[in-house]
């Protein structure tokens, strides 16, 4: 009973402030009613006892909003008077296709007729999730690693307006590298 | 203490976690109290050898309190097109932080909240404390707040990821991410003792969620106070003490990961708990006076190059020396 | 808390991130678009989880889910930064280079 009027609560939160994040004006309200919506949703996550990815869920979110608030600031340089502004397109086939999406997912959702629980779950979720991780498919952080170590340099690579030639000079002899900010280390 | 794996942690009933916000909160205010007389001697030893103004730090300990009362009656002041909603929202958010990070901290025998994975609950925690000073420094619209709040974020980016890699290490020697676990998990030897490089990060983890000490520029004098520039009244108050509060919750952390939890002689095991948060508290309180201020953008730097790998390295051992106990 | 009740909560968030990813004309926008829909995924793959096969390794599934909106996220910020520093915008209808 508590369980289900802590998920209705929940329910309602995630996408009111999913919602929120096209409505509201401000950058900064736009970003941490998105942080809002992904805490709502992990809390949910815990309630379906999956501790582990319920957690997770809210650390990675936070720390990422955290960071996109920045990067709204940067590029969109508003200020928090909350200036109206209306930043959309084709605002009534976006609703259009939204509604028919959430009518046939919703309706999917009702009707199929969902086969019932298979096996139990495991007395501890997250010793189990380990155990699968570093045990039948390892394969799969096998696979995320690389991809991770690639994003990073992908995204330092597409982002960085210097290079090593800006850094080391032409003949990439110099040293210390020409920085426009010294490093905590020595430089 | 021959129980290794099991926590013999007893969760309390909800209703105690009033209890544990007063203890929090007298935590809170004996850090305040205590950086209060360091700072009236320091006062005191500047204006004796310098010729200051003489008495300079007669309150001492009463510091906190008058300040407390001093802003209690102050009018709130409210800058022009500030987002309050938000600002409020980051200003609260430490303390109500502060407190969730202990709910998963075991007194002795009894804890709040028996998360199994109350190690990545602390770390979401503290993760949380970026988005409420960055919101803090947001909300009233003006420059040297925002300011305060990017120098916090650029902190953050430099020592989280070191962090949580130090959180890591107990888990792991412990083989389990439930803080009463690892605290059963470490009799006779405490991972401080044998982990010491994951205890010196999580201590400048501490140091630097709470805004305190080395990490302080984001509050810092040279642009007006920071995140608490427009800061007054009640809301101030809140951002003094959930800072204070943070430092403790950070200290109350430390027990069962790295000191030991409750074990010790004689006194029972809620006292020893107590005890080590105390005087783990102290120290820290006590390091402001000790370190000096790091820049945000060279820290970045620090943190990658050395924090990171060392963290790392100490991982790797803690995971050999784990493996090879099996 | 049924199946039903948490797909259609899930249906819900991945509706409303697919009107924020349609309708957007700001490139951080339209990620936080991406994002909600990807909320919603991950809630229906819990859910999946918990009230049909609630095997050890499912949950794996979710830790590939959230391992790829970092990534989709990484991505998406260096690409932003790079069209605001190439053309001083923020805007998808004026990044139409990207498709040539």
């Amino acid at each position: 009973m508590v369980l289900d009027v802590g998920f209705w609560v929940v329910a309602v939160v995630a996408v009111a402030s999913g919602a929120a994040v096209f409505i509201v004006d401000s950058m900064a309200r736009a970003t941490y009613a998105l942080a809002l919506s992904f805490i709502a949703v992990g809390v949910a996550v815990l309630m379906l006892r999956q501790d582990y990815v319920g957690v997770i869920t809210i650390l990675m979110m936070v720390m990422e909003m955290a960071v996109m608030a920045v990067y709204m600031v940067m590029f969109m340089g508003m200020n928090p008077a909350l200036m109206p502004m209306s930043m959309v397109h084709d605002n009534r086939r976006a609703v259009g296709a939204a509604v028919a999406t959430f009518v046939v997912l919703g309706a999917g959702a009702l009707l199929i007729p969902w086969p019932t629980r298979r096996g139990a779950p495991p007395a501890d979720p997250t010793r189990a999730l380990g155990e699968a991780l570093m045990g039948p498919h390892m394969l799969a952080m096998v696979v995320i690693s690389p991809v991770m170590v690639a994003t990073i340099v992908a995204g330092v690579v597409l982002a960085a307006h210097r290079t090593r030639y800006d850094r080391f000079g032409d003949d990439l002899r110099r040293r210390p590298a020409r920085d426009p900010r010294r490093g905590g280390v020595g430089r | 203490m021959g129980e290794p794996m099991v926590s013999g942690v007893t969760t309390v009933a909800a209703g105690w976690a009033v209890f544990a916000a007063v203890l929090l909160g007298l935590l809170a205010l004996f850090a305040a109290a205590l950086d209060g007389v360091a700072t009236a001697r320091a006062e005191r030893s500047v204006a004796a050898g310098g010729g200051g103004r003489p008495g300079g730090g007669r309150r001492g300990l009463a510091v906190p309190l008058l300040e407390a009362a001093r802003l209690l009656r102050q009018c709130r002041r409210v800058p022009v097109a500030s987002d309050v909603l938000l600002w409020r929202v980051g200003v609260a958010g430490l303390p109500v932080l502060a407190l969730l990070m202990v709910a998963v901290v075991p007194l002795g025998r009894w804890t709040l909240f028996d998360l199994p994975v109350g190690v990545v609950w602390f770390n979401a925690m503290d993760v949380a404390v970026w988005a409420a000073v960055w919101l803090a420094g947001w909300g009233p619209n003006s420059a040297h707040s925002l300011v305060g709040g990017y120098r916090f974020l650029a902190y953050g980016l430099a020592y989280e990821l070191p962090l949580m890699f130090a959180l890591v290490a107990p888990a792991v020697a412990a083989k389990s991410l439930r803080v009463g676990d690892i605290a059963a998990a470490q009799d006779g030897l405490w991972f401080a003792v044998w982990m010491p490089v994951a205890f010196l990060i999580y201590c400048m983890g501490a140091l630097a969620f709470s805004v305190w000490g080395p990490f302080s520029p984001a509050l810092g004098a040279d642009v007006a106070g920071g995140v608490s520039a427009e800061l007054s009244g009640a809301d101030r108050l809140l951002l003094l003490a959930g800072r204070y509060a943070l430092l403790a919750a950070g200290a109350a952390f430390a027990v069962p990961l790295f000191l030991g939890g409750g074990a010790g002689p004689l006194l029972p095991a809620w006292a020893w708990s107590l005890l080590k948060t105390v005087v783990l508290l102290a120290v820290l309180v006590l390091l402001r006076r000790r370190l000096p201020a790091v820049r945000p953008d060279r820290f970045m730097e620090v943190g990658w190059l050395i924090l990171l790998p060392a963290a790392l390295l100490q991982d790797l051992v803690i995971a050999l020396v784990a493996i090879g106990r099996q | 808390m049924t199946l039903q009740t948490v797909l259609l909560m899930a249906a819900a968030l991945f509706s409303v991130g697919l009107y924020g990813a349609i309708s957007q004309q700001v490139v951080v926008m339209v990620m936080m678009g991406l994002e909600l829909m990807v909320n919603g995924v991950i809630l229906a793959a819990a859910g999946f989880w918990w009230f049909l096969a609630p095997n050890p390794d499912g949950q794996v599934l979710l830790m590939v889910i959230i391992a790829a909106m970092t990534v989709e996220m990484a991505m998406g910020f260096a690409v932003a930064t790079l069209l605001h520093r190439e053309h001083g915008t923020d805007m998808t209808d004026m990044a139409g280079d990207l498709s040539q």
